[in-house]
């Protein structure tokens, strides 16, 4: 039972991990850095406290929260794809905007600096772990990783995308538009990493000022830990959502400080990243500004 | 000219082509007629804007002024995918293949095959084993790219095309990176698509390749055509004057002038070396060959054979695994790259924009890499006497134009190779690594680098030349050795080496006789 708990807290906790991690793949994979996943996510999350407390109910909750996800990913398509900035400095760009927007309009809708209202969400708060599993969120971000790796290995979509990532010049000697091929992977990209964050809202039934707390930077790292790879990086969100359950489960045991325990998901980041994985080979024309004319 | 040049059956006609990039004007009133089923050299020094007007006929660049019609049709400005809907493709230099994917998802990229949403991956395999046994371009369809040969990485480049349905291909300067008999197998197929009434336009500096293949030549020379032969009623040297605007001693003319090497023992010597390549298995394999003073000896091989390594394990830039390197009886191996350079060798990297300049830098500046502690007093750069230093290099090595201040990135392919030449043998030193050292360099800028390269020689240098070109391999070596896997599998004094022997070695084929 013990074991059966541990593995249901590792689903939930590695929910959010899923959407960001498969979009993250999506947007790398096209040659586009996606640093912007972190605010993509709590664009996200804001996006569905909003739906859902004006009358949305969960459902307007996650429509909405995937709107506010893909208009800050074509933000980012906009600045990167078209005019052609440099796609880190845009993306952190992008994170603290939300930062700043989500905590602007929080004030204005709820009047709160920290949180949101109670919103409906899926199930009741508090009645423990099996709620979870009526979520139609929690499948959905399973189910995502084999529908990204298909999308990716199988599709003629998933094949441009991988040649647009290696060798933009190549995609377009051939006639494939490469600015919209990178567009949509990002507009892709926004859209599952909001709905990591609208699981996360729903889930703690309101918004409060930077939930996300560095997951969709955790994404990311699982992304590279997953090598670029759908399945991969999946494996590794359930390996980070894992150790994040420990530190949970850890902190109630009162040998280790609980400082050190909730180190624990970000040490283990750091490791994956230095060398466990050996080394990673990202898409060539991963960050490079301005490889092909739009 | 355009009414008649229609009833005349022409595949392709530009006329009028300008391009300027910034202040450089690539293509300054190019005229270009190729008839339907001709196979046509277009030849030009680096720099004469072949390669552009080529583009600009491929869809990749639009001309600023100028007519281009297919078939009789104005097909002026258009894009790739419609030049590729009509039947005209390019084989780039560089290849525009995707590492990561197989053959045969390269052949498909942008037309996949699909059953349903999913892409059929099994039927491009088909069309791609069906053309390749149609053309003869042989290619395994689940390699990886990435894992080719670059002669199998052109096949596939070209089967490409034809998968595409190519009726017009120009291939820019395809024989640059293959072995002879890859060189006579690409003949065979460009001659069949010909036959089958395909058009090829071959862009190229060699002026051999000209001779053997094509039936018609278009001259290019600073944007401009100059010139338009039959092949069959023009001679390589006609063809030089028209390239450079004057006579040129051709390679195999100059090369008769070699003298006899001075002797001496070993300057540079190589033993038992072997050296890791990038992906850890072994690229240079217990490699020895002692080169003496007033002695070049020419490494010839299909690129990939170990040749990158060999060079940058010598001059410092990879370790070496094992074995030893002696410069006058000094031993290197254990030494940094600055520390060789001080004790002697001098080195013109085959990758001049990746190791020899720095392209955003000046021309002085790039001419003292390097050396900057000694154009520097008490840690500053003496301005003065690095700008003495440019004066007299770009006089004495006819760097053009002539402005010291200029970025690197401005000049020309063979200009920016004179400004490495001048660093690397505008100094004191005993043995010279020259890797590539005429590539994608012009006609004119190769004739004075050949000499440059014997005149050091003759001073008593100790040269190990590094080339894909095996014209310029036997038009300047005293020795020829020929790498393949790793290993030197043949090491020829000149005068018993002829090509035929040199290009069997490099395919591995003359083991027989080492």
């Amino acid at each position: 039972m013990i074991v059966l708990g541990f593995l249901l807290q590792t689903v939930r906790i590695a929910v959010p991990f899923l959407f960001a991690a498969v979009g993250g793949v999506l947007s790398e994979r096209s040659g586009l850095v996606a640093l912007g996943l972190e605010g993509f996510m709590l664009g996200g999350a804001f996006g569905a406290v909003i739906g859902d407390f004006y009358g949305g109910g969960a459902w307007g909750g996650i429509a909405a929260g995937v709107v506010v996800g893909v208009a800050l990913a074509a933000l980012y398509a906009l600045c990167v794809v078209r005019f052609r900035a440099d796609q880190v400095i845009v993306g952190i760009a992008i994170n603290l905007l939300v930062i700043g927007a989500t905590r602007f309009f929080l004030l204005l809708a709820f009047d709160s600096a920290s949180n949101s209202p109670r919103v409906a969400g899926f199930g009741e708060a508090g009645r423990g772990l099996l709620s979870s599993l009526g979520n139609p969120l929690l499948w959905l971000g399973i189910l995502a990783v084999p529908l990204t790796a298909w999308l990716v290995h199988r599709t003629p979509f998933g094949l441009r995308l991988r040649a647009v990532g290696e060798h933009p010049e190549a995609a377009e000697s051939l006639g494939i538009r490469v600015p919209r091929v990178r567009t949509l992977a990002v507009l892709l990209s926004g859209a599952l990493a909001a709905l990591g964050g609208v699981y996360l809202a729903l889930e703690q039934h309101q918004f409060s000022d930077q939930m996300t707390a560095g997951r969709g930077f955790i994404a990311l790292a699982a992304v590279i830990f997953g090598r670029w790879d759908p399945a991969r990086a999946g494996v590794a969100c359930l390996l980070f959502a894992a150790a994040e359950t420990l530190e949970i489960q850890l902190q109630t045991v009162s040998v280790v400080p609980s400082q050190f325990v909730a180190m624990i998901p970000y040490v283990l980041t750091i490791v994956a990243l230095a060398g466990v994985v050996g080394r990673a080979v990202p898409p060539a024309a991963l960050g490079k500004t301005a490889t092909v004319a739009d | 000219m355009s009414v008649s040049a229609r009833a005349a059956g022409l595949a392709v006609e530009m006329v009028g082509i300008e391009k300027s990039f910034g202040a450089v004007r690539a293509n300054r009133g190019a005229d270009l007629a190729v008839r339907a089923g001709e196979i046509h050299a277009l030849v030009g020094e680096n720099g004469a804007g072949k390669s552009t007007l080529m583009r600009v006929l491929a869809g990749l660049y639009r001309p600023d002024a100028g007519v281009v019609r297919v078939n009789g049709r104005d097909v002026t400005g258009w894009t790739t995918a419609q030049a590729i809907a009509a039947g005209v493709a390019m084989v780039h230099q560089h290849f525009m293949l995707v590492p990561t994917l197989t053959v045969a998802e390269n052949v498909v990229l942008g037309r996949e095959f699909t059953k349903g949403p999913v892409l059929d991956l099994g039927r491009a395999r088909r069309a791609v084993a069906e053309l390749a046994a149609e053309t003869g371009l042989a290619v395994p369809p689940d390699a990886r790219v990435g894992e080719l040969s670059v002669g199998e990485a052109q096949r596939c480049e070209i089967l490409k095309t034809l998968f595409r349905g190519a009726r017009t291909l120009v291939l820019d300067e395809p024989t640059a990176v293959l072995s002879p008999p890859e060189v006579q197998d690409l003949w065979r197929v460009l001659r069949r698509l010909r036959d089958g009434g395909g058009t090829v336009i071959l862009i190229t500096h060699k002026l051999d390749e000209v001779m053997e293949i094509s039936d018609a030549v278009t001259v290019m020379r600073e944007g401009a055509t100059v010139a338009r032969f039959a092949t069959a009623a023009t001679t390589p040297a006609e063809l030089a004057r028209a390239m450079v605007g004057r006579d040129v001693a051709l390679a195999a003319e100059a090369a008769a002038a070699a003298p006899a090497p001075a002797g001496g023992g070993g300057a540079l010597e190589v033993r038992d070396l072997v050296v890791r390549g990038g992906r850890g298995g072994v690229a240079v394999d217990g490699v020895s060959f002692a080169i003496a003073a007033g002695e070049i000896v020419g490494v010839a091989g299909v690129e990939g054979n170990g040749q990158t390594e060999l060079v940058e394990a010598i001059a410092g830039l990879r370790p070496v695994a094992s074995g030893s390197i002696r410069l006058g009886g000094r031993e290197l191996s254990a030494l940094g790259p600055r520390e060789r350079a001080a004790a002697g060798l001098s080195h013109i990297p085959e990758d001049r924009h990746a190791r020899g300049l720095v392209l955003d830098f000046s021309v002085a500046d790039n001419l003292i890499l390097g050396l900057q502690d000694r154009y520097a007093r008490r840690g500053v750069l003496d301005r003065e006497r690095i700008g003495r230093n440019a004066r007299e290099k770009i006089h004495g090595f006819d760097i053009r134009p002539p402005d010291a201040a200029l970025p690197a990135r401005a000049l020309s392919g063979g200009n920016q190779q004179k400004i490495v030449i001048a660093r690397e043998m505008g100094r004191d030193f005993s043995a010279l690594l020259a890797a590539q050292p005429t590539r994608g360099v012009d006609v004119g800028a190769i004739e004075f680098i050949h000499a440059e390269l014997r005149r050091a020689r003759d001073a008593g240098k100790a040269i190990l030349l590094v080339s894909a070109d095996l014209d310029e391999i036997f038009a300047l070596s005293d020795r020829i050795a020929v790498l393949y896997r790793g290993r030197i599998v043949a090491l020829l004094p000149r005068r018993q080496a002829d090509k035929e022997i040199v290009g069997e070695y490099m395919t591995g084929a003359g083991r027989g006789a080492a």
